[in-house]
């Protein structure tokens, strides 16, 4: 059977919008409950860190130049950078470090 | 109303960099789509409607195999379910007066990037800012597929690998900061990623579990954190 990639398309992208519509416009006061709150204002911190690691350093040709473009990139965030600044700085920082492995070694 | 303006310029901003790995990685959903045979159209089409990296490779390998519609919404559900909570977490940004009209276009693009600096907003999130970011992330996502697709082997591996990381920097901006202020995040952030790291690890868990990886270790963190370490209220703290 061939299958249509527009339906695909249409398929996958309602899903995913559903997903994100629902909470958002469905839960519309104050959660007052001390638990659910605090566990909401947890959620951001705790799910982008378990995605940068250790995704960071499998995704970087070379495990150490993902770890040496995490410890930098904290470093500056620990500074205020801000998101420009950092994102930036980590490219650079994988970037210049493959590249002198590549030549020098 | 000039206030909005200010925000949406902030929101532009912030969404440079956004863009910027978007591009990237959408650029590598490209390479992927070409193989299963979709057309630059195609693939601009899917990546700016749907956003979602783990979501297009999944999309791609079942379009490639020609799976079912069935297939493909259950795996969407999957992979995209922790949009659930950062919505839920979203909602409690909002100003609650904030009609649905503005939640509903912001929800539309809840990626992890977008919510990560939502969350980084002081007080309510004015929708204007995510509408800014939007605005210049989109594109990066919709034409870094289409790029991927008919250029795909063009631009160096060194810089596509280089621009990966952009993600990755953007995230350490957003949580290390608050991490500085508040001891618990700065707590949470190392168990998180040292959690992380060891869940990785647990290969006999077998795929299935690890893809699930994302949310389990998201649910099961935050709820213990928010046992032990119960949010003291505030007035604005959201």
């Amino acid at each position: 059977m061939k299958h249509n990639v527009y339906i695909y398309i249409l398929v996958m992208a309602a899903v995913i919008y559903l997903i994100r519509l629902l909470p958002v416009t469905v839960i519309r006061k104050k959660i007052t409950n001390k638990t659910l709150k605090s566990f909401l204002y947890y959620v951001p911190y705790v799910t982008l860190a378990v995605m940068t690691f250790p995704d960071i350093i499998n995704a970087t040709s070379y495990g150490w130049s993902g770890a040496l473009a995490l410890v930098i990139g904290a470093v500056l965030a620990y500074f205020n950078l801000g998101l420009f600044g950092v994102a930036v700085s980590s490219c650079l920082v994988v970037f210049i470090s493959e590249l002198i492995m590549k030549y020098l070694f | 109303m000039k206030d909005n303006f200010k925000v949406f310029k902030k929101g532009m901003l912030d969404g440079i960099p956004i863009s910027l790995g978007y591009f990237a990685v959408a650029f590598a959903l490209g390479i992927e789509a070409k193989q299963a045979g979709l057309t630059a159209f195609e693939a601009l089409l899917l990546a700016g409607t749907t956003n979602a990296s783990a979501g297009g490779y999944a999309a791609f390998r079942i379009i490639g195999e020609g799976g079912s519609y069935i297939l493909m919404a259950i795996t969407q559900l999957v992979v995209n379910i922790r949009y659930l909570l950062m919505s839920a977490a979203l909602s409690q940004k909002f100003a609650p007066k904030t009609s649905v009209f503005h939640r509903a276009l912001v929800a539309f693009d809840i990626t992890d990037e977008i919510f990560g600096i939502s969350i980084a907003q002081s007080g309510y999130l004015n929708p204007f800012y995510n509408y800014g970011a939007m605005l210049v992330s989109i594109p990066g996502w919709a034409f870094g597929a289409f790029f991927g697709v008919i250029m795909g082997n063009v631009l160096p591996e060194s810089v596509v690998t280089a621009l990966s990381v952009a993600l990755y920097g953007m995230f350490l901006a957003i949580i290390i900061p608050p991490a500085r202020k508040d001891k618990i995040i700065g707590f949470l952030v190392v168990i998180s990623m040292a959690l992380s790291f060891v869940f990785e690890k647990l290969t006999f868990l077998g795929e299935t579990v690890q893809s699930f990886k994302v949310i389990i270790l998201t649910v099961l963190i935050s709820l213990a954190a928010a046992i032990f370490f119960p949010k003291e209220d505030e007035e604005n703290e959201a």
